[in-house]
């Protein structure tokens, strides 16, 4: 899932300004399994709003901000409004901005990145979105992302115990798949060297669309 | 002969190897660069030029390595992954082989966030391993990493690190001989401390015959004190034993200095003892000026002076 955080209030309220009646819209996908922009975070941010002195502080809940389907439940509700402030991830906002050009819309979480809870209270990075899946070469262990040098071919010389060179609370992501392809028996894998990554599935390629001929309405 | 360096003449003529190191400014000015080089040019054989170490931003290596020729030295270009994608890298190749380098070390690099620039986006396109392996084929297939010919390859001697005290310890090896597949023709390793850990090394390295397809420089570093070795141990992926920090740190302070270069000494001349070894690397960043006595204390001085062979690409 796309993992969010909110951001401090202290930042929040001066992108509100002097807007007056304000619409916060929460998410029920993501964000509310990661517990930044669902119903209950929605409720509490509207609270401390009012209590820094925003009179009118509306909130709504759309099923998916990613979704054009959903975010017309929003369309009548928006009457005077004078700004929306998402709780959706960054697609979230983008896609409230898309549909309604003539309203203020706000970011009130930062967009982390994809991963998942590793236990309660801890979510982690898991996936880069490279475009290109190789984690077939790597035991299930991403190193694209979870090597802070994204290193394709074993770890640097930073790796210490287990850890990052950067921090000690970071895995090294090379030692973990050093370690699963052992227990695999398949360490035959980390002697062929791996040639340069193609990134132009990723980011680096500009702007991706996926488009489904299956998918799409005849 | 393939690059035609003084490095890898040395290499080819047996002899053992010794290159030391010099850190560029953090400044424009090229003055202590020219003056290390002229102090060290007859006492190593080559003179590393760090690329930005440490994620801190100095003057760039390859432009150090102009101030190194002028000074009669001949350099090795450090060249890592964290700043510049397959374009950059290989535009620089081109520019400082056009300079005169013929020698350039391959490395990952350090995280951004070690340095003063913390909040910078890193690239690492290539790894290490991949800019070996592009380097390489650029200089023997002429060929660059997209596949476009190249009409007049830049024909380096490859270098590449290697760092027996980092971990997995049991596949430092394996990672070891991807580099070398990919080409590279000598390695300098991290400082080397922990003389018993790095005999361990070396019998994998032997193990796999990968002392018989590179030159093995071992990683030397001089400390001024028990303060320096400390830090040094603190440095991910390095390892220092307590008894050589209790023998720092039971010499009176004024006195830690000159038991760092007798430390340094002894550490050479152990490692050379090791098979395999065929060379050693100095690096004595920010105390340059001890490279001289630390050569000849460790009987590597006078260093070989060969003649250039007609045909050579080096100039």
């Amino acid at each position: 899932m796309i993992v969010a955080e909110r951001k401090p209030l202290d930042e929040i309220v001066p992108l509100l300004g002097d807007c007056q009646k304000i619409m916060v819209v929460g998410c029920s996908e993501c964000v509310t399994v990661c517990q930044a922009g669902g119903e209950k975070e929605v409720n509490t941010l509207a609270a401390l709003l009012k209590l820094r002195g925003f009179g009118q502080v509306l909130t709504a809940v759309l099923n998916r901000q990613c979704d054009p389907e959903f975010i017309v439940d929003l369309d009548a509700e928006l009457e005077g409004v004078d700004c929306i402030l998402s709780m959706g991830c960054g697609v979230g906002v983008q896609f409230l901005a898309e549909r309604y050009s003539h309203t203020w819309v706000l970011p009130a979480l930062n967009t982390k990145f994809g991963g998942g809870a590793r236990e309660a209270g801890v979510w982690e990075e898991r996936c880069g979105f490279c475009g290109e899946c190789i984690l077939h070469l790597t035991g299930g262990i991403c190193p694209i992302i979870r090597c802070s040098k994204s290193l394709l071919n074993g770890p640097c010389g930073g790796s210490q115990e287990g850890n990052c060179e950067i921090r000690d609370d970071v895995e090294c992501a090379w030692q973990l798949i050093y370690d699963r392809l052992v227990a695999l028996n398949r360490l035959d894998l980390l002697t062929e060297p791996l040639p340069p990554k193609d990134w132009s599935t990723a980011r680096d390629g500009g702007p991706r669309r996926v488009e489904r001929s299956d998918v799409k309405a005849v | 002969m393939k690059s035609g360096s003084n490095l890898e003449r040395v290499f080819l003529s047996g002899q053992f190897a010794c290159t030391a190191e010099i850190g560029p400014p953090k400044s424009t000015s090229s003055r202590s660069i020219s003056r290390h080089a002229a102090a060290l040019k007859d006492y190593a054989d080559a003179l590393n030029l760090t690329d930005n170490q440490t994620a801190i931003v100095r003057l760039s290596s390859i432009a150090a390595s102009v101030h190194v020729m002028k000074a009669g030295a001949e350099p090795v270009i450090q060249m890592t992954c964290r700043d510049r994608n397959r374009i950059a890298l290989q535009s620089d190749l081109l520019g400082a082989y056009s300079l005169g380098v013929r020698n350039l070390l391959c490395l990952t690099g350090d995280h951004q966030s070690f340095g003063n620039h913390p909040t910078s986006k890193n690239v690492f396109d290539l790894d290490s391993v991949q800019l070996i392996r592009a380097v390489q084929q650029l200089r023997d297939g002429k060929v660059f990493v997209s596949g476009d010919k190249c009409k007049y390859e830049p024909r380096m001697f490859i270098g590449a690190a290697a760092n027996p005290f980092g971990d997995p310890f049991a596949y430092r090896v394996v990672r070891l001989a991807k580099k070398v597949a990919a080409g590279a023709d000598f390695i300098q390793t991290q400082a080397i401390f922990d003389v018993e850990r790095f005999k361990r090394y070396m019998d994998m390295v032997r193990d796999m015959g990968l002392h018989e397809k590179t030159y093995i420089m071992a990683g030397i570093v001089p400390v001024k004190s028990a303060t320096a070795l400390r830090r040094n141990a603190e440095v991910p992926g390095m390892a220092v034993p307590d008894e050589l920090v209790k023998r720092m740190a039971g010499v009176p302070k004024e006195k830690q200095k000159e038991e760092g270069v007798r430390i340094a000494v002894e550490l050479i001349q152990q490692v050379r003892e090791i098979e395999g070894v065929k060379g050693v690397h100095i690096m004595a960043i920010a105390w340059e000026d001890i490279v001289p006595e630390l050569v000849d204390r460790a009987g590597l001085f006078p260093r070989p002076q060969l003649a250039k062979e007609d045909g050579d690409t080096s100039g």
